[in-house]
């Protein structure tokens, strides 16, 4: 519960007991969520992990199997889109081909009979929020990717919604244009002071932008917080492995290196190569090692070393000085971290999909959860 | 600087120039033999001999045409052939579409068959469909009108409608009912603002193919009509009358651009959407 933001109050969404099955298939898994009015709230997740059908839930383009649904506090499993204060950017932005900019734009507000005037003046605001100025008389066939997304954001924000959802919103978009957009969204939320609930399968994307993330897996949750606290405790080794790399130690590799078999998680970063007779410090982890693979990535290179006590441990170092000395291939090293760094990982087996390796090995001073 | 790339660029030229010429030469000939038969339908309109067909004509008039505008007949079959068009593309119209919604949106069992059955009109031989549907008529005790002949056209203009319709639906964003409902339209709202413009070209194209199909259809036509005439049947009575071909010739073209036009302007419709669409 270490979670950034005061607690003034109300959740926008709630998720009480929601399940989604599909056939046989269970999508979303009795889920209990609280996101708070006016922040920027990160679905993340591996597809498939239910996080979009979560999405569609709120939205209202699917109905829960069991449980409720509240926006501002008011029940609203069984409402039409249409009945929803909530509107959404789609994937693949499903803007009205047939229609100009303007028109796509001024929807939301045509078909709640608002007046011309009035809503000439509202698109041109819209429009200028993203920065579209002068686009009004173009067809969506005429845009590109980033401003087609941009259209579908001022489309989707015209009628002030207190809810706003975005499906993987900037999946389409290339490397350089998505950063753009990611600060530019930011922005846009704080200036607009909507709630946005953001789905993403991106950990860096959701890292970056979000309040709080909810971290998907297998149609649960495994942990909801602020980014740091996902990332520098995360509570499952899904989470661990998802969100970042990490080193997942348990078993008996845990038992040698920290005296428990239970499993924790360190970050690569965190860990240090010395040469093999460094001593460390007290209070510190030490392994020893060799060198099995060096890859030099620029801003930083990334150590893959093989353990002593059998298991493979993944180290990064920060290229911060040019000449360097750096670790090479086959060396005998030590890895030292502080005990600290250790994240002791509520015991779910659940498969790490990107950490590497390592086996088990306990540490006693597992760091305080956040509760 | 300039020497270089020029004397690259022409091998290719000329390569590119010289390949096709046979090609060329066999494709201006089969347009020939497709077209040549009309020209000359439409030359022999302006004959003035009437019973024989000399080349080149011996001079030209325009005597057959004031001759056919006069003649009562031709008028009540044009009138005939037009309102069965129309019927028929009404129908096609509405069931197509609603078929595609159909085949387009939900999965049941047999969904393929249907699909399969809808198209077999097309594929299947008039004369099939003529017998079967007279045999139908007849065992039910239907009587030939106007009205069978229209169910007879509408049975393979509902094809055409039914495969315009389907293709804009697959080309669609099947998002665009959702964000439509999102934005807090009502169904009848999301209807008439997006699904039914988004359909429009479509609509309109397919419906006029429909009604160019059913225009000039004349095998089912025979089948299942009873002493009506339509244009078609008109001009196929009429080749027994030598002294009147000026006059078919006439009529002929008559049905060239009631049957041309419609499908020029289709095909227009039709290509600038996939423009448009290309660039989604």
């Amino acid at each position: 519960m270490a979670e950034a933001s005061g607690g003034n109050g109300g959740a926008a969404v709630r998720f009480v007991g929601v399940t989604k099955r599909f056939g046989d298939v269970v999508a979303v898994d009795a889920i209990d969520l609280d996101v708070r009015d006016g922040e920027f709230f990160s679905m993340l997740g591996p597809s498939g992990s239910g996080k979009t059908t979560c999405l569609r839930m709120i939205g209202g383009f699917e109905q829960p199997t069991a449980g409720r649904i509240e926006l501002q506090g008011v029940d609203v499993t069984r409402a039409a889109p249409y009945e929803r204060d909530v509107n959404t950017v789609f994937q693949d932005y499903a803007l009205f081909p047939h229609m100009t900019v303007s028109d796509n734009v001024g929807y939301g507000l045509k078909v709640r009979q608002v007046q011309k005037a009035e809503r000439t003046r509202r698109v041109g605001e819209a429009l200028e929020l993203v920065q579209l100025t002068g686009f009004g008389a173009r067809r969506p066939g005429q845009l590109s990717g980033g401003q087609r997304q941009r259209v579908a954001l001022a489309r989707a924000l015209i009628n002030r919604p207190r809810v706003l959802l975005l499906d993987e919103p900037l999946g389409a978009l290339d490397l350089k244009l998505r950063q753009s957009m990611q600060v530019e969204l930011k922005a846009i939320q704080r200036e607009v002071e909507i709630t946005f609930v953001f789905v993403t399968h991106d950990q860096e994307e959701a890292l970056t932008m979000s309040d709080r993330i909810a971290v998907f897996n297998e149609g649960r949750i495994e942990q909801v917080g602020t980014p740091s606290e996902v990332y520098e405790l995360p509570s499952s080794s899904f989470v661990a492995g998802f969100v970042g790399t990490s080193n997942i130690l348990s078993g008996a590799v845990a038992e040698a290196l920290v005296g428990s078999a239970a499993p924790i998680s360190v970050r690569p970063e965190k860990i240090r190569l010395v040469a093999a007779d460094a001593t460390a410090e007290a209070g510190e982890v030490v392994a020893p090692g060799h060198v099995r693979d060096v890859l030099y990535l620029g801003v930083h290179t990334r150590y893959l070393v093989e353990l002593d006590v059998g298991a493979d441990l993944t180290v990064i170092e920060q290229n911060s000085s040019t000449a360097g000395a750096r670790a090479t291939r086959g060396q005998a090293v030590r890895a030292i971290w502080s005990r600290a760094a250790n994240q002791s990982l509520s015991a779910g087996p659940s498969p790490a999909p990107r950490a590497a390796p390592a086996e088990t090995q306990p540490v006693s001073a597992a760091q305080g959860e956040s509760a | 600087m300039t020497s270089a790339p020029r004397s690259q660029a022409r091998p290719r030229s000329t390569a590119t120039r010289r390949t096709p010429w046979l090609l060329r030469l066999a494709v201006a000939g089969g347009v020939v033999f497709l077209l040549a038969p009309l020209l000359i339908v439409v030359l022999y309109a302006f004959n003035t001999e009437s019973a024989t067909q000399t080349f080149p004509p011996p001079s030209l008039t325009l005597h057959w045409f004031s001759v056919a505008a006069h003649d009562g007949e031709i008028w009540r079959a044009f009138r005939l052939s037009v309102q069965v068009g129309l019927m028929a593309t009404a129908t096609a119209l509405v069931l197509g579409t609603l078929a595609a919604a159909a085949i387009y949106r939900s999965r049941f069992f047999g969904r393929e068959s249907v699909s399969f059955l809808i198209l077999l009109p097309l594929a299947l031989p008039g004369i099939i469909t003529g017998i079967a549907l007279r045999s139908a008529f007849n065992l039910a005790g239907v009587n030939f009108t106007i009205f069978t002949v229209a169910v007879g056209h509408a049975t393979f203009c509902v094809v055409v409608v039914y495969n315009n319709v389907l293709a804009r639906l697959r080309r669609s964003s099947a998002s665009i009912v959702e964000a439509s409902m999102d934005l807090g339209a009502s169904g009848w709202q999301t209807f008439r603002y997006i699904v039914l413009p988004n359909l429009g070209t479509a609509l309109l194209a397919g419906g006029m193919l429909a009604f160019a199909l059913s225009f000039d259809e004349i095998i089912v036509t025979t089948f299942t009509a009873g002493s009506q005439r339509t244009l078609p049947l008109w001009i196929y009575d009429s080749l027994n009358r030598p002294r009147s071909r000026p006059v078919i010739n006439v009529v002929a073209i008559l049905v060239m651009a009631v049957t041309v036009l419609p499908i020029l302007f289709a095909q227009r419709l039709t290509r600038r959407e996939g423009g448009l669409n290309a660039t989604r």
